[in-house]
């Protein structure tokens, strides 16, 4: 399974790559054609758009494009294209050879809810995750107390058991159990979106920035209304000074509240830039040898170490996933710490 | 290559996409109310009642423990304390058996000598009687010897064979 989505890539696009080659390769065309092309790429940048201008300041990469252009004639795509066309969410569910689902358009208001491939990818993670947590709550509902868990009750237990001992009870401490439900869906719903991210024909919905500033303005939620109810109005303010003297308040409080925006902030980022940099990392290098156009690159390069990125990325689901909770979990803690303000800052750094 | 440097740059991935907020949120919070009612709820509930159960079945064990523990001990000092009595019941017998021993021996040693105390007794009586018997006979002989010569008197030579006679008569009377 794991290797299906270079296959998938290679298998649509070497027949295609394999014809370019051929015409590309003749002589006469390749050095009529540049010139014939890039020339008025040339002359353009001072009226076109800024698009334009980057083409024109990489011109081995735009003669090879230009040359597969004029080639194939009806295939306009550069490998960048390809690239953020799979990254970057649309309005369109592309079955390659097969063809594809235009997704409807939708409006509420003034805003545009239309349904994209990434709202669909969330959706299809949700009905997965509801799935299984109906299975595992089922499963752990049959069990009495003299049996042993199995199965996949055992696992999501295992998992769920992780974060309430080792991400809530340990950063958060007392009254972890308010912020348990969230923890454990935030965690499981990150966690299925990256893999739904990795199997052919899926995309990534937590590699798209909106849906990690969601995900982390949830977070930020959830801390601040801790951080509320726990301290008060009164304690909040005085965590904000951060216990120093004060004279240093005008420099604490901005510091103090700036450092509650970069929470989710780093939040958003981390996410966003891990599962997107792992899938254009596989892509650039399935497209080293197409650019190359050479099967030894394809086959010595492209492919292995897709396959090792793709590994790692496999990794990285789990891990960004746990690595969202986790410093979610830190947060709330940190914002609902009682005690003076540096031995838990302290403490809270002890646990990376 | 360098084309893929363009991705990044190009910024479109920053898109905000207002629409895709929406739904993420609505998705989210609706997956999360669903998952917490069906899964998280009667897993982590399982989770920390097992925890409740194990905590107990550990107390529960180390008391057991403990128990078997004094129960043992127990048993241990009753076990000493009967063969300390054992000891000393058998160490009181032996000396009820050795007094016994003793006193009877004693006792039989007493009645022994008494025993012999008597027997001596009897014979020095027998004695003092054969005695007393002998002095009577000899004394009756004397007087009877006396007679005789009284009778045969005047001859000396019948006195002496007389007095002889007498003296073997009384020697084989002795005898």
């Amino acid at each position: 399974m794991r290797v299906k989505a270079n296959p998938k890539i290679l298998a649509l696009l070497v027949p295609f790559l394999l014809s370019l080659n051929t015409l590309a390769c003749a002589v006469p065309v390749q050095d009529a054609v540049p010139a014939h092309e890039a020339a008025p790429a040339m002359v353009a940048p001072a009226a076109t758009s800024p698009a334009d201008v980057h083409e024109a300041t990489v011109p081995e990469g735009e003669t090879t494009v230009a040359g597969e252009q004029a080639a194939s004639g009806e295939h306009e795509e550069k490998a960048g294209d390809v690239i953020m066309h799979h990254v970057k969410d649309s309005n369109v569910l592309a079955f390659e050879p097969f063809g594809e689902i235009e997704l409807p358009h939708l409006q509420l208001g003034s805003l545009d809810i239309s349904i994209t491939k990434h709202v669909v990818m969330i959706w299809i993670a949700s009905v997965v995750l509801l799935l299984v947590g109906a299975a595992a709550g089922a499963s752990i509902k049959k069990l009495s107390a003299k049996q042993a868990p199995s199965g996949l009750g055992n696992v999501i237990e295992a998992l769920v058991d992780f974060i309430r001992n080792d991400v809530a009870k340990s950063n958060i401490g007392h009254g972890y159990e308010k912020h348990l439900p969230y923890l454990i869906t935030v965690f499981f719903f990150i966690l299925t979106c990256n893999l739904l991210g990795l199997i052919p024909y899926g995309a990534t919905a937590t590699g798209n920035i909106n849906v990690t500033l969601t995900l982390a303005t949830f977070t930020f939620l959830v801390t601040q209304a801790a951080a509320f109810k726990e301290l008060g109005v009164g304690g909040y303010v005085k965590h904000l000074t951060a216990g120093t003297h004060w004279s240093l308040w005008i420099i604490m409080i901005p510091i103090e509240i700036i450092g509650q925006f970069t929470k989710p902030f780093a939040l958003t980022i981390r996410l966003f830039a891990n599962m997107t940099a792992g899938h254009i990392i596989i892509l650039s290098l399935i497209f080293i040898s197409f650019i190359l156009k050479s099967y030894v690159v394809a086959a010595a390069v492209s492919v292995p170490f897709a396959i090792f990125i793709y590994l790692l990325e496999l990794f990285v689901a789990f891990l960004q996933a746990f690595v969202f909770t986790m410093l979610s979990a830190l947060f709330i803690g940190l914002a609902t710490a009682h005690d003076d303000h540096d031995g838990h800052e302290l403490e809270a750094s002890g646990h990376h | 290559m360098l084309t893929s440097g363009i991705i990044l740059l190009s910024g479109s991935l920053l898109d905000p996409n207002p629409g895709l907020i929406f739904w993420t949120a609505v998705t989210f919070l609706i997956v999360l109310v669903i998952l917490k009612k069906i899964a998280w709820g009667p897993i982590v509930s399982m989770l920390e009642e097992r925890e409740k159960g194990i905590q107990s079945a550990i107390d529960r064990a180390h008391k057991a423990k403990e128990e078997a523990e004094s129960i043992l001990k127990k048993n241990r000092e009753l076990l000493a304390r009967a063969d300390a009595e054992a000891e000393k019941v058998i160490r009181e017998g032996r000396e009820y058996a050795d007094k016994v021993r003793a006193e009877l021996s004693e006792k039989a040693q007493i009645e022994s000598q008494k025993m012999i105390a008597a027997a001596k007794e009897e014979i020095e009586q027998e004695k003092r009687r054969a005695l007393d018997v002998l002095r009577n006979e000899v004394a009756d002989m004397a007087v009877k010897g006396a007679e005789k010569i009284i009778r045969a008197t005047l001859d000396a030579e019948k006195q002496k064979v007389v007095v002889n006679e007498m003296i073997r008569e009384m020697a084989s009377n002795r005898n």
